[in-house]
């Protein structure tokens, strides 16, 4: 699913990454945490592809980014949900236009008929808000929203980056509850977090391996979590 | 040959258009009327600019076609001999080959050249004005200096005009002027991609928002350009099809020239003519086009 071989990024002549070798394996549930500022935001954004290695190689989805063309980038996008803290949605259209908006720029529209839709809406509990504006949802709803933006097109990879560091407890607790139904679809899903509470939570529900980065590099991260 | 299909298949779809994806730009209405505004005035002047290089064009190829083959012979002679100068200068004209015909012009006809500086009273008989005769040449033309000689020697006071001294500034005027009327029309397309090419980098500036997350979502960078060239270039295309309205309506209505002097004759578009503004609104779309995607493509390369 996602191989990361000796893999370093460095900005400005300073390392971020360093020699971070990682293989997940579909189907499997991550989270992958670590203080503020240590480079998880960087990992998935080379998971991605919003970020090239500058070292190493990265494999996703059986292809190595190294030498991709912008276009072969949006056709592995297309395969992958990607859910941020500050999800961004784009603020003149409709919820409903948003969320369907990866359907749209792939050219699949039909492919997805309306009760299905409305399932989905229905799963993320939006049903109420699908002809609202971006602002006029609260930041749970906003979450919400992303996450069903992000599975519209039923991706093999779940990227989720601090998606609950905006919200109580009660809704960190639901989103976190959509990750693991996700998962037991068979998806593979990556969370990045600092919130321990969260990651003990999603442990007693389903198995789950923890990374944590430590001095630029990723470990895998033993009982003590 | 990838590259014309490539262009080819844009084209293809900004026509069919996509009303969803057009959409996903935000509306931007300032930028709208400016871009339709400048693409109406860039058309307006266009289309003069190009009814003054065609009509520059008819006037050059009216003087070098039909003056070239027409020469004059002055006679300037004392009353009593005039007619035996006459005389002189019609029988070195019948000798002359390249010469397909030739005729005196009569008082009547002298009067009506010099009405426009003298009047129409103007009392001929007394005046020593001299005799005009106009000289057609056949394709092949008469050895000028030949002819010249010839003139002095028989009638010594003939002399013979071939119009190049004269002709040759009017000619060379106008087709500078044509020359001047084709690169302003280069010059108006070029401004008119400098100027859509900044509103679209505004614009692009502007949405910055918008196309992290059509990318975010798997947009490729032909979707996403598509959206703002589409919506550029109908609003160049409408704009600069209100532009030539306007300027072929004004051209329409211009005074009538031929009354009113003969340098400003056939000022305007005559016959087919008429149809070549059409192709301004259509060129405006295509640099709008160019230019849009030229520039959007660069944008997207700069944003990560």
């Amino acid at each position: 699913m996602l191989q990361l071989k000796d893999t370093g990024f460095s900005y400005g002549g300073r390392d971020i990454l360093k020699d971070v070798n990682l293989d997940i394996a579909p189907g499997s549930f991550y989270f992958l945490t670590g203080p503020s500022g240590t480079g998880k935001t960087t990992l998935l954004r080379l998971c991605y592809q919003a970020l090239m290695p500058t070292r190493g190689i990265v494999r996703i989805l059986d292809r190595d980014v190294r030498g991709l063309e912008r276009e072969d980038i949006a056709q592995i996008r297309r395969r992958i949900g990607v859910v941020h803290q500050d999800c961004k949605f784009v603020d003149h259209l409709t919820m409903a236009d948003n969320i369907r908006m990866p359907l749209q720029v792939s050219g699949r529209s039909g492919e997805l008929d309306d009760n299905s839709f409305d399932d989905l809406i229905a799963w993320v509990g939006l049903s109420a808000h699908m002809n609202a504006y971006p602002p006029e949802l609260s930041s749970g709803e906003r979450q919400r929203a992303a996450l069903a933006r992000a599975v519209v097109m039923s991706p093999d990879l779940i990227l989720a980056d601090e998606p609950t560091g905006n919200l109580d407890w009660i809704m960190a607790q639901k989103i976190l509850t959509l990750l693991i139904e996700l998962n037991k679809m068979g998806k593979t899903v990556i969370l990045a977090t600092h919130d321990l509470q969260l990651i003990r939570a999603a442990k007693s529900q389903i198995t789950t391996r923890v990374l944590r980065i430590v001095d630029k590099n990723v470990q895998l991260a033993g009982a003590d979590l | 040959m990838n590259k014309l299909r490539e262009l080819m298949n844009s084209l293809i779809n900004l026509l069919v258009g996509d009303i969803k994806a057009d959409n996903v730009v935000p509306p931007s209405g300032y930028t709208a009327i400016l871009t339709s505004f400048t693409a109406a005035a860039m058309a307006f002047l266009a289309v003069f600019a190009m009814a003054l290089s065609l009509a520059t064009g008819r006037l050059a190829d009216r003087w070098s076609d039909e003056l070239s083959r027409t020469t004059t012979v002055r006679i300037s002679a004392p009353e009593g001999q005039m007619q035996a100068q006459l005389d002189a200068v019609r029988n070195v004209l019948d000798t002359t080959t390249g010469i397909a015909s030739f005729r005196i012009m009569t008082d009547e006809e002298q009067r009506k050249l010099l009405e426009p500086w003298f009047g129409p009273d103007l009392p001929l008989e007394n005046l020593p004005i001299p005799r005009l005769v106009e000289v057609v040449e056949d394709p092949n033309g008469p050895d000028m200096d030949g002819l010249r000689f010839r003139l002095s020697a028989e009638a010594p006071g003939a002399i013979l005009d071939d119009h190049t001294r004269w002709r040759r500034p009017l000619v060379d005027a106008a087709q500078r002027l044509r020359l001047l009327g084709t690169i302003s029309i280069i010059l108006i397309a070029g401004s008119t991609a400098a100027m859509i090419t900044l509103a679209a980098l505004s614009a692009l500036a502007a949405n910055g928002q918008v196309i992290s997350v059509l990318r975010l979502v798997g947009a490729s960078d032909t979707y996403i350009a598509r959206a703002f060239v589409r919506r550029f270039t109908l609003r160049a295309l409408i704009g600069a099809a209100i532009g030539t309205a306007i300027a072929m309506v004004a051209i329409f209505l211009l005074p009538s020239a031929a009354a009113e002097g003969a340098f400003l004759t056939g000022l305007g578009f005559t016959g087919w003519h008429w149809l070549l503004p059409l192709l301004v609104p259509i060129l405006a779309a295509l640099v709008a086009f160019w230019a849009t995607r030229t520039a959007a493509f660069r944008a997207l390369d700069r944003i990560s």
